[in-house]
């Protein structure tokens, strides 16, 4: 299940960035993507559409949100995390 | 013909240049003849300054249909409004609540200047308002009811309550002001925009007087929703320039002004608040919600040059200072560079601190804190700042309002689209 998820939010980043989903790896971050602010706004509404999650994300201090940004990894433990969470 | 023509353009020329000296050839000086106001902070303008003195918070827990459906819950409303208290039953079926504002606002105004449109001056008179969203409760209420209370009907005058030209239109009926007459959209820079224009109605001499400024009723459940989407929203306070504020706190309300000829306004003895000098408008040319400084300051300077100012003579600007990461660093960072070593002497507040960012309404209710600084002396305080931050190394004059003589002022409102409107006041 998890490999299934990892891989749903690698292909959501990817359309977001217009590229493969292969060549979205664990260490990249958003800017190395080519993701702007609002590209990134507009990548964590369709992970929460996607499984039906709320992300707590705020544009003003994305450093100090829950949920961690950094890179690729960060972000798929942060999604991994909040939909085990809705299951339990 | 030609000659009476002639003869009259040069008498205006020679009245302009007397009693304006620094007048263009040509162009009428423009004063303020009277204010109105309502707002979180108060339904008048007194309640609204004497907010602004003591650096009093309009910004409350949100109160309005499914407002438990919302992750951001507080906002600056107009909690005591009751529309009956000003309108009768007809007239609450005709207007949305941003007119409603917008009539009360102008009674207020017109009041004030002592005006009377009847006859020849009606004619010579017009509104120029501002607004985003126009009428949004009314969409709001009749999606609700057709969405999802899967009605098939509305009320016949959905139409004519919702559209954006609503308020400017009441206005105009109203008080018999015949000339020119339109509604400005541009975002959270609508009312200065508006302003502007009005003032350059006045200036050229298409009309002597306009009504202007701008209103917004944005807080039901779809607007705040639409704005959640962003996440640019605080869910705690309105911290403008503090390097730990998270965002905006959107407000309501409006504020119309009566700007008129200055010769006309002398002639009739009236009171006069304070003179428009300059404004100027640009555009970034660059993204639909990132701000840029050179499009800032391009509007900043481009207002004192019309207005004849040098930058030494600016003692304070009424930032647009919405409190989000982006929008405050990029303001200061234009104001830097447009003052250069002045920058560093004049204050720059954000009164959105107090009553919220009223989107296309908030220039309008922000002139007041610029009149009051230029008339009283009185600098209004940007409340909520808590924490230095270096990307916005300006006197904002925190927490407190403070006692300055200043002579000219500006008031700067930079809309996402990368609209930028920048007014200059001085005292009379």
């Amino acid at each position: 299940m998890t490999d299934t998820i990892k891989n749903r939010i690698k292909e959501i980043i990817a359309e977001q960035a217009m590229l493969e989903p292969d060549q979205v790896t664990d260490e990249s971050t958003p800017e190395e993507l080519g993701i702007d602010s609002l590209g990134l706004v507009e990548s964590i509404f369709a992970l929460e559409e996607e499984f039906d999650i709320s992300i707590p994300f705020n544009a003003n201090e994305p450093s100090k949100s829950e949920f961690d940004i950094s890179n690729m990894g960060t972000i798929i433990a942060a999604v991994e995390r909040l939909v085990a969470q809705k299951a339990a | 013909m030609t000659d009476k023509k002639t003869r009259k353009k040069a008498a205006t020329r020679k009245t302009a240049a007397a009693s304006g000296g620094e007048a263009r050839s040509g162009l009428r000086r423009v004063v303020i003849t009277g204010a109105g106001t309502i707002n979180a902070l108060g339904h008048d303008v007194e309640t609204t300054l004497q907010a602004f003195r003591e650096g009093r918070s309009g910004i409350s827990q949100l109160d309005f249909r499914d407002v438990e459906r919302l992750s951001i819950q507080i906002g600056a409303q107009v909690h005591d409004w009751r529309a009956e208290d000003y309108f009768n039953r007809q007239q609450i079926l005709l207007y949305d609540k941003f007119t409603q504002f917008t009539l009360l606002a102008a009674k207020q105004a017109v009041a004030q200047s002592g005006l009377d449109f009847e006859g020849a001056l009606g004619l010579s008179a017009g509104v120029v308002l501002g607004t985003a969203g126009g009428g949004l409760n009314t969409w709001d209420e009749n999606y609700r009811a057709v969405y999802e209370e899967g009605k098939n009907r509305v009320h016949p005058f959905v139409v004519p309550k919702l559209m954006n030209n609503a308020a400017a239109s009441h206005l105009s009926m109203e008080y018999g002001l015949r000339g020119p007459a339109f509604t400005v959209a541009t975002a959270c820079a609508s009312s200065n925009h508006a302003m502007g224009l009005a003032f350059q109605m006045v200036r050229s001499g298409a009309a002597q007087v306009m009504l202007t400024g701008g209103s917004e009723a944005m807080l039901c459940f779809g607007g705040v929703k639409a704005w959640e989407g962003l996440r640019v929203m605080s869910k705690d306070a309105c911290r403008p320039f503090s390097a730990n504020r998270n965002g905006m706190v959107q407000g309501e309300g409006a504020g119309v002004f009566v700007f008129e000829d200055y010769d006309h306004a002398r002639a009739r003895g009236a009171d006069i608040l304070a003179e428009v000098v300059g404004f100027a408008m640009s555009s970034d040319a660059q993204d639909i919600v990132m701000p840029s400084a050179q499009g800032a300051e391009r509007a900043i300077t481009g207002a004192m040059r019309d207005a004849g100012l040098n930058p030494d003579q600016i003692g304070y600007i009424n930032a647009h200072g919405t409190g989000t990461a982006a929008n405050d660093k990029t303001e200061c960072a234009a104001v830097a560079h447009a003052f250069g070593h002045h920058a560093d002497r004049l204050m720059i507040s954000s009164t959105k601190s107090m009553h919220g960012h009223l989107i296309g309404g908030t220039g309008a209710v922000e002139l007041l804190a610029c009149i009051m600084a230029l008339r009283e002396g009185i600098i209004a305080p940007t409340i909520g700042y808590q924490e230095q931050d270096p990307e916005c190394a300006l006197d904002v004059v925190p927490n407190e309002a403070r006692e300055a003589k200043v002579d000219a002022v500006l008031s700067n409102a930079f809309a996402f689209g990368g609209l930028n409107a920048v007014i200059a006041l001085r005292g009379v």
